[in-house]
Parts: structure tokens; C-alpha cells; sequence
């Protein structure tokens, strides 16, 4: 199983000939993930070593039955190549393109609604399923197949404690980067009702930063709909207080985001805290021989 | 990019909402001279991109020109809380009768925008918010549809009757300022009710997302205005981020969260990190180069940790990278290098091979942090 991409994923690259798109697309597809196309505008009828190119993702998808896609466009560009993806249909959508202004965010996640299309991202690595498929610039070589599923907010601590993990032996269901702008699609919240349903996923890692109040969600979530364990881990300890403008932000809050009232909340709601990554992949050691 | 006050009224009145007569002044005399123009009853208030300006002594209320000139006189020479000071903004004296607040920022839990308006203002609005959160009315404002009549009267229902119809009609104007312009938080404390029962803003807190200042030209200009340390210029210039904290172990990573990672394990092993400094995904000889020119320009670094996870860049260009950097940097403390992820053992061998003096090799991210540490403290007893 694992969730969101696996074996059945049919993926469209969007921005397939730019640089960075090239080199990922390719280092997806030798992971193994099944790439059946591309688009940039104006290169119809062209290839990328092999893989064929389209105007529009809504041709792409009707030529060669894509159901996931990944966004490698620049970002004044990025939300209108998140609509065209959701209109042509796609289950899925990973937007790795960073520095896209909040306000076109906010209004594409809103159109996200009940669409039936699934955002992970934007400004995000992607996600993994270890054996199975490769969707976005996660190093498929130190993940693992396994029991554990990984949803984090940010981009090489996820790699870090993965490889942790695979360090010690302990495989991955799926690992989601869900990326760390403060209007996104999938969050923790999402990604653990999916892995609690997800039948090869026995616990779930929850990597979390300082800022906003995504980790207290996902506490309260964990402690009140998910059956398996988690463990999670907090950065930010000794961050420095961010120069702050306004008292908006702690207002709706409640909190000032900060890692220990983030950890505070998840020990609260009986999950396990790691220190540092290393005790991370320990605890979750512990917790799967338990 | 925070506004200061003056520049985010400009926005407000150039979407239409009224304000207070109030000019920017750069020196002494042109504060003298505006004041005289207002009457002499002015308040003289230090132009930052911080809060905390009434408690802080920022502000100065006037009864003649000369103690605006005064007032200018100190806060341009001493600067606000550590920050210099370019300008101040005298601001004619209004009459007020009442004191409100009200915000219009993004809300991250919901992926929309959140209206706030608070039936008491002044200074201490996170303390109202605690202890009587029945105080602030909230409204989530959906992108799509825009702020509608039945939230605006919402939100302004629990005003005193005559400052309803007037916040009604700004709140409107605050959320075109916010939409327009690409703001992320627009905020105003307080929102003063008038004796001739206007309602204006007496203060604002403007932030423009940084993402957006593609699309305002004008905006992005302001930019310059705004003080900036060298170092943290010349790490920019570069794509790194950097920023200075009061520690003795200097810290390079890749990747946002595994830096603040790196620095949590610092201060377990009993370390003070000196900085934040995130290389970015790629880590190349030249990126690497500046971050240690950067990190070692910092008079109190008693020693360096790169920490480096080889995700695409494999770990042998990562090992590469760092020596090149050191070709170009004569670095006077140790420098503890760890290595992980792709290719990190061909790494870690380059680096050994290289016996470079300055260079302490480390295997995980815990052992870096206590070694550093460990020569952080070493160097103090020197």
C-alpha cells in the first residue's frame, strides 16, 4: 500500500525542460517511478529522453492516463500550473516551486477544495514511497521500504532522520514532505489520517518546526484519532525569537509557536519526543519492538 | 519586508482612508518646522520596523516646535533600541474618544485571511487577548469572496454605537490595502475614535510579502530605505541565510530545519551557537567559501561546525567544496566537519586524505556538536 503515490502513480511533469525539471524527472523515473509525460507550453511534440511533451496537462493526461503530477515551474507561474493540473483531473498534485506569494496560495487552496485533487507542497521535496515511486528531489538512495510513514515540514532534517531510520534498519511506508510555507495543502493533519487507514503503515514520524500551530493540530488530532504510534521531533529550540512586527500572529495563536510548547503539546497528547534525530530513530526503534 | 509606520499610512491613504496630518521628518529642523505648521501640539514617533515603540520611550508627545526638535534630535542620534534611526514622523495631535485595535493578517491553520477588531486597544493587546478574549471579535475572510458586508457589521458590532459606522467603513479599505498590496499582516493599534466621531488609524503595521514584490515595483524600491548589517547584506547577496546570534560555536548547514536541528544539538551538549547559516540545497565550493568568510568574520566564533546532509549533492563534491573554501579562507579556529547522507563515506575519506590542519572530522551530528563545543570552551581558556 502506503499512501498517496505507489506503484499505480502515472506521473506528468510540468516544466519537464527546465533544468531542475529535467534532472528530476529523470532521477524519478530511474527510481522507478512510472513518468508517462511532460509539459511546457510550446514544446508539444517534443521529448525528454523519451518521455513525451504536451502544451497542456489537460492533453498529457488524456494521451497517456496521468493521475499525479509535479510542478517544477517558476513561481510567478506555480498556482496557475497547480489549476490546470486540478482541472485536468489529477488525484494528486507536488509542487516543489518555492517563493510563491501567500495571496495566490491562499486563493488556490481555497479552489482545492473538494476538488478531489490532493496539494503536496508548495516550496516541499516531495514524497517518497521507498521501492515503489519517487515524486519530487527526496534522494531515493537513503530511504528503505518499511512500516514507518514520515510527514515533515522540512526539507534535509527529513532526509536526516530517514536515513536514521534506515540506519537502523527501520524501512518506510511513505515519506511526505509536506514543505514549509505558511499556506500549503496536505499538512500533518491530513497525512495522518492517511497513514493510520494505510495497512503496510505500523507508526508514523512527525517532524515539526517552530512557528505557526501546525504541530499543536497535529497533537490533538494524533491524540484523538490515530491508534498507531507516533514519535516526533520539534526544531527550533534555540532559534532566536523572530523580530516580531505585530501581535496579530500570537493572537490567533494562542501560543507563541515556539519548539518546547510544540513538543509540550505533543508529549501532552502522548506521543514520544525525540531530542535530536539520532533519538528519533531510537524511540522508534524501541516503539516497533514494543 | 516590515513597512514603517509612515510608508504603510502612505498605502492606507492611498486606498483611501483618512488620517491624521502627519509629515516625515529627517532631521531636527524639518521635525521644528512641521510641528510649526501642526500647531506645535504634535507626537514625534521613531520610525523602525519593530514594535514596542510607546513602552520604549519612541514616542514623544509636543506642546511647542521646539521639543519636536528636541524629541527628533535624540531619537535620530540614538537610534531605537539598538537600530538606527533615519527619520521620525510628526503627527498633529488628534482628540480621541475612543481607543480600539484591529488586524487583518493571514491565518495559517486555515489557509485564509483572519480579521480582528477589539472593543479595547492600547499598547498591551496580546494581555487583552488573554485575559478577555471576549474583547476581540474574529472573522476568517475567504480569498475568493472578500470581506462581505455581514462580517464587516459583524465585526464591528461590539464598538461604542458611534465608532460603528466608521470602522465599518475602514475595515473594507484595510483589506483592499492587504489584497492589493500584497501584505501578509496589516494591523492597527489603536484605531481612534475621534470627538468629531471620525474613526482613523493612529498607528500601522504593514508587512509585504517578499515573494510578491515581483508585482509592486514601488514597493520593492522601499527596500534601500531600510538599515541593513553588511554581513547579513554580503550572506544574502550570496542566497544564504544568515543571522547573528551571541554564542561562541559557529554553525553552517543546509537546509533550514536541520540547521535549527544543528543548533538545538549545540546548546544540548552545553555549546552557544553564534549563528544561523543555512548554505542552501547545493553547497558548492563557492557557497561554502562565503559562509566560513561569513561565520569567521564574527570576532567571538571559538570554533565552526559544518553540518552537511548530501541529499543530490553527493558528498565527495560536498568534501571538495570545503576544501576548495578553505584554499581561499585561512580560518584561525577548528572547524569540525560531519558529513552524512549520499556518497558521505567517499566524502569523509577526501577529507581525511586531505589531513587539512584546520579540519576535525567528525561521524555523527551528535559527536560534532560536543566537539565543537568542546574546542569552542578550549579556545576560551587560550
Amino acid at each position: 500500500m502506503a499512501i498517496l503515490i505507489g506503484g499505480d502513480t502515472r506521473l506528468v511533469v510540468q516544466g519537464i525542460t527546465g533544468r531542475e525539471g529535467t534532472f528530476h524527472t529523470l532521477r524519478n523515473r530511474a527510481y522507478g517511478t512510472n513518468v508517462v509525460a511532460g509539459v511546457t507550453p510550446g514544446k508539444s511534440g517534443q521529448d525528454v529522453e523519451g518521455i513525451p511533451v504536451f502544451d497542456t496537462v489537460e492533453e498529457a493526461a488524456g494521451a497517456t492516463g496521468a493521475n499525479a503530477g509535479l510542478i517544477f515551474v517558476p513561481a510567478r507561474f506555480a498556482a496557475d500550473a497547480i489549476y490546470e493540473a486540478a482541472d485536468a483531473g489529477l488525484g494528486l498534485v507536488v509542487c516543489i516551486t518555492e517563493n510563491i506569494p501567500v495571496k495566490d496560495m491562499a486563493v488556490a487552496v481555497a479552489y482545492l477544495h473538494g476538488s478531489g485533487t490532493t496539494l503536496v507542497g508548495p516550496n516541499c521535496p516531495g514524497l517518497i514511497s521507498p521501492g515503489k515511486a519517487n515524486v519530487g528531489i527526496i534522494p531515493g538512495e537513503i530511504c528503505s521500504p518499511g512500516a514507518v510513514g514520515l510527514i515533515s515540514r522540512s526539507g534535509t532534517l527529513t532526509y536526516q532522520i530517514v536515513n536514521e531510520l534506515t540506519q537502523r534498519g527501520i524501512g518506510q511506508s511513505t515519506c511526505v514532505g509536506m514543505g514549509g510555507d505558511p499556506v500549503h495543502g496536505i499538512g500533518f493533519v491530513e497525512a495522518l489520517e492517511r497513514f493510520e487507514a494505510d495497512p503496510q503503515t505500523e507508526a508514523v514520524v512527525v517532524i515539526g518546526e517552530i512557528g505557526g500551530s501546525d504541530e499543536e493540530r497535529a497533537a490533538a488530532f494524533i491524540r484523538d484519532h490515530v491508534s498507531k504510534p507516533v514519535v516526533a521531533y520539534v526544531a527550533g529550540f534555540s532559534a532566536p525569537p523572530g523580530k516580531r512586527m505585530g501581535h496579530a500572529g500570537a493572537i490567533i495563536t494562542g501560543s507563541s509557536g515556539t519548539a518546547q510548547a510544540k513538543a509540550d503539546a505533543f508529549e501532552e497528547a502522548g506521543v514520544r519526543v525525540g531530542r535530536n534525530p539520532a533519538e528519533v530513530a531510537e524511540l522508534m526503534r524501541e516503539t516497533l519492538r514494543g | 519586508m516590515d513597512l514603517y509606520e509612515h510608508q504603510g499610512k502612505e498605502l492606507f491613504a492611498k486606498h483611501g482612508i483618512a488620517l491624521a496630518e502627519s509629515a516625515v521628518a529627517r532631521t531636527p529642523e524639518e521635525a521644528r518646522r512641521a510641528a510649526e505648521r501642526m500647531g506645535g501640539r504634535v507626537a514625534v514617533k521613531v520610525q523602525v520596523q519593530t514594535g514596542g515603540r510607546g513602552k520604549g520611550g519612541g514616542i514623544v508627545l509636543t506642546k511647542e516646535p521646539q521639543e519636536a526638535f528636541d524629541a527628533a534630535e535624540r531619537l535620530l542620534h540614538q537610534g531605537f533600541n539598538g537600530t538606527p534611526v533615519t527619520r521620525v514622523l510628526v503627527e498633529k495631535l488628534v482628540d480621541i474618544r475612543g481607543e480600539f485595535y484591529c488586524a487583518i493578517t493571514l491565518d495559517r491553520s486555515a489557509g485564509t485571511y483572519l480579521a480582528m477588531v477589539s472593543n479595547e486597544g492600547g499598547v498591551d493587546i496580546e494581555e487583552i487577548s488573554r485575559t478577555s478574549p471576549e474583547a476581540i471579535r474574529r472573522a476568517n475572510v475567504h480569498p475568493v469572496i472578500g470581506m462581505k458586508g455581514y462580517a464587516v457589521r459583524y465585526l464591528a458590532g461590539h464598538l461604542p454605537a458611534d465608532a460603528k459606522a466608521g470602522a465599518a467603513g475602514l475595515l473594507p479599505k484595510l483589506y483592499e490595502v492587504l489584497t492589493a498590496e500584497d501584505a501578509t499582516l496589516v494591523e492597527v493599534n489603536p484605531l481612534a475614535l475621534l470627538t468629531d466621531g471620525t474613526v482613523i488609524p493612529l498607528d500601522a503595521k504593514v508587512t509585504i510579502d517578499d515573494n510578491a514584490l515581483y508585482r509592486h515595483p514601488e514597493l520593492a524600491a522601499l527596500r534601500s530605505e531600510f538599515p541593513v548589517d553588511p554581513t547579513q547584506a554580503r550572506a544574502n547577496e550570496q542566497g544564504l541565510q544568515y543571522v547573528k546570534l551571541d554564542g561562541e560555536v559557529g554553525i553552517i548547514g543546509n537546509g533550514a530545519g536541520l540547521v535549527m536541528s544543528t543548533l538545538d544539538v549545540v546548546s544540548q551538549a552545553g555549546g552557544k551557537p553564534a549563528n544561523f547559516l543555512d548554505v542552501g540545497g547545493g553547497a558548492s565550493a563557492d557557497s561554502m567559501a562565503t559562509s566560513l568568510e561569513v561565520v569567521l568574520s564574527d570576532p567571538q566564533v571559538r570554533s565552526v561546525l559544518v553540518n552537511i546532509f548530501g541529499g543530490i549533492t553527493r558528498g565527495e563534491l560536498v568534501a571538495q567544496g570545503i576544501l576548495e573554501a578553505l584554499k581561499r579562507v585561512d580560518p584561525k579556529v577548528k572547524i569540525v566537519v560531519r558529513l552524512d547522507g549520499t556518497n558521505a563515506e567517499e566524502g569523509r575519506e577526501i577529507l581525511e586524505r586531505a589531513a587539512h590542519p584546520t579540519l576535525v572530522p567528525a561521524a555523527t551530528m551528535l559527536e560534532a556538536a560536543a566537539k565543537a563545543v568542546e574546542l569552542a570552551n578550549a579556545g576560551e581558556g587560550a
